[in-house]
């Protein structure tokens, strides 16, 4: 289970990124924030968030029209 | 690696944007990039200027027409309609273009331009006013939001020069 969830559901870009922010901005290092979506677009774009911002993208799948991340904050 | 209170700058990369469109569509994109920006760390400066000025403003009124553009094609009712300039110019299409658009954002469930530049405040985007755009359509500093600065072209020469990203929108 991760430590924080957040629902980005509904959200279009740049939402899902800003709102999975100021999560990670909340937790402490080595936490995981599980995050929903129904933006297509947040697949490519939470790659490159972690890229960008050295945290880690544990996992990144996609069941119908929902696409689900794991981020670990570094 | 991590600080902190803020979370922002700990990988030092930056971006400036010059701001000089004011209309509700191309309010977009800068406040879409600064936030991203910011978001992913980055130290993010927005430049406004000319019709870019009145973003600054407490009270957005933003507005758009679809006149002298043909890529503007509307979804509506299953397709997707365009706006012949000699219709578009009339009285009230600019009102009625205006709030299809904010309608189509909200069902699309894309943010208004007021949440992202409260996003951008909030992460620290620093804005600045040009004050000669200030000065020519006399606009009053009072009726802008708090935290902004004043400044001119060498000031977003000196951004522009320590940035690894420069955009002019």
């Amino acid at each position: 289970m991760a430590d924080q969830t957040l629902n980005a559901e509904g959200l279009n870009c740049p939402l899902p990124i800003i709102k999975a922010k100021k999560s990670l901005k909340g937790m402490a290092a080595g936490e995981t924030l599980a995050i929903t979506s129904t933006d297509p677009g947040s697949v490519a774009d939470f790659a490159a968030f972690c890229n960008q911002t050295g945290n880690t993208l544990l996992s990144s799948n996609t069941e119908g029209n929902i696409y689900s991340f794991e981020i670990k904050k570094n | 690696m991590s600080d902190d209170q803020t979370g922002a700058f700990e990988n030092a990369k930056s971006m400036s944007i010059i701001v000089t469109k004011g209309s509700l569509d191309w309010a977009y994109p800068p406040f879409i990039l600064g936030t991203t920006a910011a978001a992913m760390d980055l130290d993010v400066t927005m430049f406004f200027t000319f019709y870019g000025l009145p973003l600054l403003n407490k009270k957005l009124d933003l507005k758009m027409t679809t006149l002298g553009n043909p890529a503007m094609k509307m979804p509506m009712a299953g397709m997707h309609m365009a706006m012949p300039n000699i219709i578009a110019a009339l009285p009230g299409v600019d009102r009625g273009a205006t709030t299809m658009m904010k309608n189509l954002f909200k069902k699309k469930g894309v943010a208004s331009i007021e949440e992202l530049r409260e996003a951008a405040v909030e992460s620290d985007v620093r804005m600045i006013a040009c004050q000669m755009t200030l000065d020519l359509f006399e606009m009053d500093r009072k009726d802008m939001i708090d935290g902004i600065e004043l400044g001119g072209a060498a000031t977003y020469i000196d951004v522009a020069t320590k940035s690894d990203i420069n955009l002019f929108i």
